[in-house]
């Protein structure tokens, strides 16, 4: 939630009425698959979710024990924390199709499914 | 070989049994798979050896499950008596669960598992693990697609797991006709062990078997194993031979008369009885007199009973004046009733075992051992019992065995596969005549015993059981009231006879004082005869006496001229 390079919610309250999202990038290391997966996600973002987003980097590596928190296996994993449901993106997010599925984000524009938040989902570890 | 399996360094499970099994333990800084279908044993065996590993020996471990949150799996070992939540506050065990929904996970482009090894290494570090377990790793092919990147990580995985030298146990579900579905067996090359739940006449019977372990030697055998209430329990008794020691100790069977009959001291110590007979014939009660005579020696009895309840037995016993109450109270005498079909064989043989080491008794009751034979086909009651009378003769336990039997001829010959296995071998039958029921009880076999062949009378009092010899006769054998009345036939002819004799006796002296007497008036006579005699002698001498005097008389007078007395005479003439 403290990640830097992303703007805050305030900012773009003006934007729209679409909530914050709120995505975290586990990796392990500064692996070349890390690498692409982070761009990869930073074209993305800026295409769909222009200013209303933003990422966590986590590197496994570093904190190997906030793995545990979101469920962690795979590396690159993509988690949605926000909004909800969690979703989880795994793989070097080459596949842009799939990513955008992956986080119910239409194609199109900056449209989603509009999921309704719902408190009693969060899963934790 | 041989060079290579002493070089092979094993880490001890703890879990009684297995390590006999194996040979001491799994393969060390290696991985094990652990494999058999749903509900079978896996993540308890695992489980186990990771709490007896930082219990016993001080190693502590890593569980990574993948199929049960770390309260659940606390909570399911609880009842064995392991305090899982108190071995993870003191930092002994580690548990990470690891959760894995295919729902939730979008997979684009190229991955790797590298999470999983930062959070076992994590883990590992935490507690400074030497033991490691994964149960089940193959959920990770329920939660990701590409199968191909899965199976290079799980080679990985291992060959890491080996790096770390961590003793690892990973799980894997049983597959169609695969040891585990996805095929984890051709990564862990070193020990596999196949757990196995088996329905046979509706009766759920565990089975262990070790399928493979690379450079050591290991039991190949089916272990039939229990879960109970100190966890797995599996007893490798397969390898027993006949070098038991024997003892020439005896033990009294409790009945005065019985050990009469057997050389005089009764059962050898540690060696199997059998008592056979029809229904109602007295095996219990031979069983509860031998119970009984122990318990007063202050030796431990173990009970089994599959027909009886416990204060059935007791209460019928005592009716008979063999109060076994006493001795239950003291714990030196442990029933266990148990109807035999709720385990399959293998498992009673397992479970009486389990009681055996808990109990160390010196006598065993099974009765009777006809109900548990029922329960399985005559191949698997035989080996499972010479493996019982293997395992009590070892023991030094002197085990009594009541077998039932249907009457008739054919008693003896069923029997022959059981009685074979016995040394001594006793069978109690209705001896029927005059329409009455008596038992019998005859010693079929002592082996190593001089033991009287005949046949006694088998009595229960209320003071206990009695032998009686039984009444040989040259109608047969007698028994009950026809001995009885027979006795008394007996006893009566026998005081007529002396009756007779008195009688004749009496007469005898009734003659002799006739004679006497006649004797007397006799002698009376004689005597009377004699003295009247003596009398006429006397008279008659007198007699003479005065004649001679006469005549002298007469001569003096004639000369009485010549001198005084003739002269007289002649004057007188």
């Amino acid at each position: 939630m403290t990640s830097p390079n992303r703007p805050a919610r305030t900012l773009h309250n003006e934007n729209s009425v679409e909530e914050l999202w709120e995505l975290r990038l586990y990796v392990a290391g500064q692996t070349p698959k890390s690498l692409e997966a982070f761009a990869n996600l930073k074209k993305l973002c800026e295409e769909h979710l222009a200013g209303n987003y933003r990422i966590e980097v986590i590197d496994l590596l570093e904190n190997p024990r906030l793995a545990r928190g979101d469920q962690i296996l795979a590396v690159p994993t993509l988690v949605r924390k926000l909004p909800e449901p969690v979703k989880k993106i795994i793989g070097d997010l080459s596949n842009t199709e799939r990513v955008l599925v992956g986080l119910d984000l239409r194609p199109v524009g900056g449209k989603k499914n509009a999921p309704i938040p719902r408190g009693g989902e969060i899963e934790n570890g | 070989m041989t060079e290579l399996s002493s070089a092979l360094q094993k880490t001890p499970t703890g879990i009684q049994g297995l390590d006999e099994i194996v040979g001491g333990g799994l393969p060390h800084a290696r991985t094990t798979l652990i494999c058999g279908g749903p509900g079978c044993g896996k993540t308890l065996l695992a489980t186990e050896f990771l709490v007896h590993g930082t219990l016993q020996y001080d190693e502590p471990g890593v569980f990574m499950a993948f199929e049960e949150t770390a309260e659940d799996l606390a909570k399911n070992v609880a009842s064995l008596g392991i305090d899982l939540e108190g071995l993870i506050a003191q930092n002994r065990i580690f548990v990470d669960y690891i959760y894995i929904e295919r729902s939730e996970i979008e997979e684009t482009g190229e991955y790797d598992l590298e999470g999983l090894f930062i959070r076992l290494a994590s883990a590992i570090d935490a507690v400074g693990a030497k033991r490691v377990v994964l149960d089940t790793i193959e959920t990770i092919f329920a939660g990701f697609a590409n199968e191909s990147i899965l199976r290079s990580e799980i080679r990985r995985l291992f060959r890491w797991l080996k790096d770390k030298g961590v003793t690892a146990i990973v799980t894997g579900e049983r597959g169609e006709k695969t040891l585990t579905r996805y095929g984890l067996e051709e990564y862990v090359s070193d020990c596999v062990i196949l757990l196995d739940v088996r329905m046979e006449n509706k009766m759920a019977n565990r089975i262990l078997r070790v399928v493979k372990y690379r450079g050591s030697a290991h039991g190949a055998d089916e272990y039939p194993f229990l879960i109970g209430d100190t966890g797995l329990w599996v007893q490798p008794i397969t390898s027993l031979g006949l070098n038991y020691p024997v003892s020439n100790e005896h033990i009294s069977t409790g009945v005065f008369q019985l050990d009469e009959m057997l050389d005089r001291c009764g059962y050898y110590r540690g060696s199997p009885v059998l008592v056979s007979g029809t229904a109602g014939t007295g095996k219990t009660s031979l069983a509860a007199s031998l119970v009984d005579a122990a318990c007063r020696q202050g030796e431990r009895c173990l009970y089994i009973a599959f027909e009886e309840s416990t204060s059935q037995i007791i209460r019928n016993m005592r009716s008979i004046g063999i109060d076994l109450e006493p001795w239950v109270q003291q714990d030196l005498l442990r029933f266990r009733a148990a109807r035999p079909f709720f385990y399959g064989i293998e498992m009673h043989l397992l479970l009486l075992q389990k009681l055996v080491e808990e109990f160390q008794p010196s006598v065993m009751v099974i009765d009777p051992l006809t109900n548990l034979i029922s329960i399985g086909s005559d191949s698997e009651v035989k080996s499972m019992l010479v493996r019982l009378i293997d395992y009590l003769k070892m023991k030094q336990i002197t085990a009594l065995f009541t077998s039932l039997t249907g009457g008739g001829e054919a008693e003896a010959a069923s029997e022959v596969g059981i009685s074979s296995l016995m040394d001594t071998w006793l069978l109690v039958r209705n001896l029927e005549s005059n329409s009455e029921r008596n038992r019998g009880l005859y010693v079929l076999k002592a082996r190593g015993q001089a033991h009287s062949t005949q046949v006694r009378e088998f009595r229960l009092t209320d003071r206990g059981i009695d032998l009686v010899d039984v009444y040989v006769g040259p109608e047969g054998i007698l028994t009950g009231s026809a001995r009885l009345i027979q006795e008394g036939r007996d006893r009566i002819s026998l005081q007529q006879r002396q009756a007779e004799i008195e009688r004749r006796r009496r007469e005898l002296e009734l003659k002799r004082k006739a004679v006497e007497s006649q004797v007397a008036v006799l002698q009376a006579e004689l005597e009377t005869e004699e003295e009247e005699f003596q009398r006429a002698l006397t008279e008659e001498e007198i007699a003479q006496t005065m004649q001679a005097e006469e005549r002298e008389s007469v001569i003096r007078s004639r000369r009485a001229p010549s001198n005084g007395g003739a002269q007289k005479n002649q004057e007188e003439a």
